[in-house]
């Protein structure tokens, strides 16, 4: 009886020794995954900054692009940026938080509502391009609009819409029933529920979704390239029916050019843009851990 | 029964969920300024007898119900009525605290102004401290209305719930398990509470705890399941509480209360 005891023990710390080391390994396959991922972004961010370093000055901001190196900037693409972004923020946010809103609070519950849903679901997943080929189709000649921001502003605003959508109706199904409970059960109706609680508990979620949706139209070349951004631009843009470029398809620009003058140019234009990229994304974390409710 | 006036009644209710029949033939009535306790095993349907009672039910998208529920004579699942103005009159608090997270002082005041309170600053402060001190909650948070509802204890946010349901002067008060997620002396205290609000309301609460069905209720509802293999619930015996647990008439009444079954 007492041999049996001892084997069996035995066998249970072999036992417990490989199963702890299956542990392990996983373990060091994983720390190697997330070290390389972080190698190659390193890799790449000195690589940009021993590029563009030299390259940056005020002068990025100020000088229009050029044909010459040392007076070339950005002046234009930034100012495209911009107003590509507020035209983009002025339609995609009322639309895609007012669909979302709708979805979720209101929309019966029927097979019509689940088919939108799904498609909504699967329009994010869409390459961007094909939204440039709707722009340029739809916005740039059967409306007419030109290679204009408005009608570039469209297409990114179309190309965000299903993110802003998912981003709201996630923050607002997060919001407990029992909030929603709490506040019928005291005579409110539908619409006074989703005014003074649902929308205000859910607000700054869905505002985190929406730096993130505007910081993915500013990276976003490939859907202007198709409606034709892609140009020399040597003016301040005066309102949403000028032509325009923005700040990714200039950096294309440069990087496409011969002169390795202009390569350093574009890595400069590079850090800009990340830095206007990370400080969105980084507002959006903040926002998120200090305004958010935590149930 | 006795004189009491009848604030609520239910007349041959049943609710299904879809084809599933959750309560089936509820008869009995609740009297004012009593406290009536719902008690039972789990799964007999107490706490959608308890929803009926203000239309939280329909909240479900599949739940309906047969029969009437009488609120001071009147049929509340009457096409006519609108559910909004029931839970006006019949107010709820929920099992697990609630709060908004909001502060104390707007977790009151928010169902006055969409109640249609129109009145001054001083008016509505006089109001919340009424409803805080109606729910023996305004000595704890009086220098701190501004601080989050969530910030409270357990207890203490039990009470805000109990004087935000209050506030807006329902006739009824309708608890679904309201110290089951607090510790014993917090749940002494909501207790305590309740005696103090029959004075001014009328009070349904739902319990798996029959002591504190014993301890707090004027009236005792038994519901059961409505037979062996069976998934309806239904009210067994309906009675005082004093009678319900010394000489329940039902057998199955008394098994359950001594503890013998469920």
């Amino acid at each position: 009886m007492s041999t049996l005891t001892a084997l069996r023990d035995v066998t249970f710390e072999r036992n417990l020794s490989l199963r702890k080391l299956k542990g392990k390994i996983f373990e060091i396959i994983a720390f190697f995954a997330i070290l390389l991922g972080i190698a190659m972004l390193l890799t790449l961010l000195i690589d940009v900054f021993l590029d563009g370093l030299p390259w940056l000055s005020t002068k990025l901001f100020t000088e229009f692009p050029s044909r010459f190196p040392d007076r070339a900037g950005l002046r234009s693409a930034l100012q495209g940026s911009l107003w590509l972004m507020v035209l983009t923020a002025a339609l995609a946010i009322p639309i895609g938080v007012g669909a979302g809103i709708y979805l979720e609070e209101f929309a019966p519950q029927n097979r019509i509502t689940r088919f939108i849903e799904i498609n909504v679901a699967n329009l994010a997943g869409v390459p961007s391009i094909i939204y440039g080929l709707l722009g340029l189709g739809l916005f740039v000649r059967q409306l007419g609009l030109g290679r204009t921001l408005i009608a570039g502003a469209m297409t990114m605003a179309l190309l965000v819409l299903p993110i802003i959508i998912v981003t709201t109706r996630e923050a607002i199904r997060a919001v407990p029933q029992s909030i929603r409970q709490a506040a019928l059960a005291l005579g409110a109706t539908d619409w006074e529920v989703s005014r003074d609680h649902v929308l205000v508990y859910s607000a700054p979620a869905i505002l985190t979704g929406i730096i993130l949706a505007m910081s993915r139209a500013i990276g976003e070349t490939a859907p202007l390239i198709t409606i034709g951004a892609l140009t020399y631009i040597a003016f301040d843009p005066k309102g949403p029916f000028d032509i325009f470029t923005v700040l990714p398809i200039q950096i294309f620009n440069w990087i496409s050019l011969p002169q390795s003058d202009f390569h350093g140019l574009a890595a400069a234009g590079i850090i800009i843009l990340l830095a206007v990229l990370l400080s969105m994304n980084a507002l959006a974390i903040w926002l998120r851990n200090r305004l958010l409710i935590r149930w | 029964m006795d004189n009491n006036h009848v604030v609520l009644e239910t007349k041959n209710l049943n609710v299904f969920y879809g084809n599933f029949l959750a309560i089936k033939d509820v008869n009995f009535q609740v009297f004012r300024n009593q406290i009536t306790a719902i008690i039972g095993p789990s799964g007999c349907g107490k706490s959608t007898l308890l929803r009926s009672f203000n239309r939280m039910n329909e909240l479900v998208p599949s739940a309906r119900s047969e029969g009437k529920i009488l609120f001071n004579g009147e049929d509340i699942y009457d096409p006519a009525i609108d559910p909004v103005e029931v839970r006006r009159k019949i107010g709820m608090v929920f099992q697990k605290p609630n709060p908004f997270p909001k502060s104390i002082y707007e977790n009151i005041a928010w169902g006055l102004k969409i109640n249609g309170f129109r009145g001054s600053k001083s008016e509505m402060d006089d109001l919340v401290e009424q409803a805080l001190r109606g729910a023996a909650l305004w000595d704890e948070v009086k220098d701190k209305l501004d601080q989050s509802g969530l910030s409270l204890s357990g207890g203490q946010q039990q009470r805000l719930c109990i004087a935000r349901a209050i506030a807006i002067k329902p006739e009824v008060i309708l608890m679904d398990e309201p110290a089951s997620a607090l510790d014993p002396i917090a749940t002494l205290k909501i207790e305590d509470l309740m005696r103090e609000l029959k004075e001014n309301y009328t009070i349904v609460i739902v319990t798996h705890n029959m002591q504190e069905a014993a301890r707090v209720s004027d009236y005792t509802a038994m519901m059961m399941l409505t037979g062996e293999g069976e998934r309806s619930g239904t009210v067994i015996e309906f009675d005082r509480t004093s009678v319900i647990f010394t000489r329940p008439k039902d057998k199955r009444t008394e098994d359950y209360i001594t503890g013998r079954f469920g």
